[in-house]
């Protein structure tokens, strides 16, 4: 086992950037409420707006388009329980258009959100999408009609990391005259976001998954776009979103997002170039495999495999002993009895579901790291296979 | 770090997990007296048991193992095989689930019907090996037997649900979540509900 932990769970959520962790020491002593009016509340102030600002320049937006919100998930939920104001204030037409057109790859907090908007009698449809994990354009274009007000597609997908047509699949959704959201918690940070270029309505992405604390996310809404709050009882974010700001938070992401900018470039070339090594490694050493997601539109750190009559919480476990963390699609590690539903609805299967692993890699990973993994891996398929009743070879 | 955290499941499991006992290796010639399988990879755990068994004595001398599954499901079939040496076939054929979880010190409950394949797999061996000595006649049909390896769901629940209205597989579904996860037992839940049906409503019912 290698000295350290090798870390390779990054979609899952990041380490925080060393200069974040300072600057959140630092705001330990910034007590102050943001909406006081005295000294110690307008410094606090200061420094939200500030790193409202950084965030809002990061993405191409204004500063008031940014709500600060408790996580990605509630961010997902702010917007699409928008759709389900039936008040004039919020300016949803909902008579006129009420559908939901979502994917079938989406995030829980989306999927789960539009199926309990379908219960409570909303029309949502689920795309589906092709073995690379792309919405199908064309399936789309045949679900979108009068009736739709939103669609929400995410960006890139957190188990395979596969990338959506986000700016075309906006621009399709506004012709038809709905409103686009995408949830883009796995591509802001990662790869470059720009909301005026892809001309998205909402946009909803976390702190977490680059290096800032938990318990914070944002969401961006173009302005002049209908909105309705999930949270209400404070002047806060401009009455978009009450509660007293987590301030210490929002410093952070600011933090974590003025890194990014500056780190994201290079680490970028950097992941795709170990994950070349990895795909290389794991051709080279382990027969039967099968790479999932798309080749080229995909997150350059992501990586997911799935290796043939090998399950998956097997794998991690095991890989977990040999000091790397990973994480599996298979129904085991769940804690459901359901294999990943985004690689099911990929099509290659239960079978390859259950023994699929994502590697997803960051700033901290060095090429060490890669090519101890490549040969853990090696050892651990290895042993998984010899155990097992479906895979015999001699 | 993995030494400054508990594990997932018991140190018995974790034991287990890492240095699993008597499974069959790659290049072992086992010349087994009874072969069993059960599960399937679709949901994610298959079992198979080998076993040797002295004639005279009906004990279980010697035995092997393979399991494609998560890592209670290996525990489970490696303890089990330890238990399991020696035995009588009566006592061996008597194993519960509950036995190997006892014998793996505990497992979250989630993880129960990891352990429901390693006993099933075990009397599918033994089953072979009354089936090749001629002893049919000790084959013993189980009380309950699971339909729906996924959901874990068994012949009597598949009844009581046809007592309790259900009469299509959609209503079945409903109840008993059976078939919901890999869908492979549509066909055997779909002849056991017109079975029970028919057994318990006769020609009577009115499909309302």
């Amino acid at each position: 086992m290698p000295g350290k932990y090798i870390y390779l769970d990054h979609n899952a959520t990041t380490p925080l950037h060393p200069e974040v962790k300072k600057i959140i020491t630092e705001m330990l002593e910034s007590y102050g409420n943001p909406s006081s009016l005295h000294t110690p509340g307008r410094l606090v102030r200061q420094k939200v707006e500030q790193a409202r600002v950084t965030i809002a320049n990061f993405i191409g937006a204004s500063p008031d388009e940014i709500i600060f919100v408790g996580s990605g998930s509630e961010a997902a939920n702010t917007v699409l329980n928008s759709l389900s104001c039936p008040a004039n204030a919020c300016r949803m037409e909902r008579k006129m258009r009420e559908a939901i057109i979502t994917t079938e790859i989406e995030h829980p907090c989306v999927l789960e959100t539009t199926k309990c908007q379908h219960q409570r009698g909303l029309p949502v449809s689920f795309l589906p999408v092709d073995i690379t994990g792309k919405v199908q354009i064309d399936k789309f274009r045949a679900q979108l009609n009068d009736k739709t007000a939103l669609v929400s597609v995410m960006y890139a997908n957190n188990e395979i990391g596969t990338i959506q047509d986000i700016k075309m699949l906006a621009e399709i959704t506004h012709a038809g005259g709905a409103f686009f959201h995408t949830d883009a918690v796995q591509a802001v940070g990662k790869i470059p976001v720009n909301v005026k270029d892809l001309n998205v309505d909402f946009l909803t992405f976390s702190a977490h998954k680059i290096y800032g604390p938990k318990g914070i996310g944002a969401l961006y809404v173009k302005r002049g776009t209908p909105f309705c709050p999930l949270i209400r009882g404070g002047h806060q974010e401009r009455g978009r979103r009450a509660g007293t700001e987590n301030t210490i938070g929002i410093v952070a992401f600011g933090k974590a997002v003025e890194m990014r900018r500056q780190e994201m470039h290079d680490e970028a070339i950097r992941l795709k170039r170990f994950k070349q090594i990895l795909i290389d490694g794991i051709k080279e050493n382990i027969p039967d495999i099968h790479f999932n997601g798309h080749p080229t539109d995909v997150l350059p750190g992501t990586l997911n495999v799935s290796f043939e009559g090998a399950e998956g919480e097997s794998i991690l476990l095991y890989l977990d002993l040999e000091g790397i963390g990973v994480s599996t699609g298979s129904a085991c590690a769940s804690g459901s009895l359901d294999p990943s539903h985004v690689i099911l609805a990929t099509g290659i299967g239960a079978e390859l579901a259950h023994g699929s692993v994502r590697i997803s890699m960051g700033r901290e990973n060095t090429i060490h790291d890669i090519r101890y993994t490549v040969s853990a891996l090696e050892r651990v398929i290895k042993r998984v296979r010899e155990m097992s009743t479906t895979y015999h070879r001699k | 770090m993995s030494n400054q955290v508990d594990w997932l499941y018991t140190d018995i499991v974790k034991d287990h997990f890492m240095n699993p006992r008597n499974f069959l290796k790659n290049d072992e010639n086992f010349q087994a007296d009874g072969d069993g399988i059960t599960g399937n990879i679709k949901c994610g755990d298959q079992m198979r048991f080998l076993i040797k068994v002295d004639k005279e004595k009906e004990t279980i001398t010697d035995c092997r193992w393979q399991t494609y599954g998560c890592a209670s499901a290996i525990a489970s079939t490696s303890v089990l095989s330890e238990m399991i040496k020696g035995m009588q076939l009566d006592d061996a054929y008597r194993l519960t689930p509950k036995d190997v979880v006892k014998n793996l010190g505990n497992l979250p409950e989630h993880k129960i019907h990891c352990s429901v394949l390693g006993d099933k797999a075990l009397r599918a061996a033994i089953d072979d090996y009354y089936r090749r000595n001629g002893l049919t006649a000790k084959i013993k049909h189980e009380e309950a037997r699971i339909i729906c390896q996924c959901m874990n769901v068994t012949d009597h629940e598949i009844e009581e649900a046809v007592l309790e209205g259900a009469r299509t597989y959609l209503e079945l579904q409903e109840r008993t979540k059976l078939g919901t996860v890999c869908g492979q037992c549509q066909t055997e839940a779909t002849e056991l509900l017109n079975k029970y049906i028919d057994e318990h409503f006769g020609g009577n019912l009115k499909l309302l």
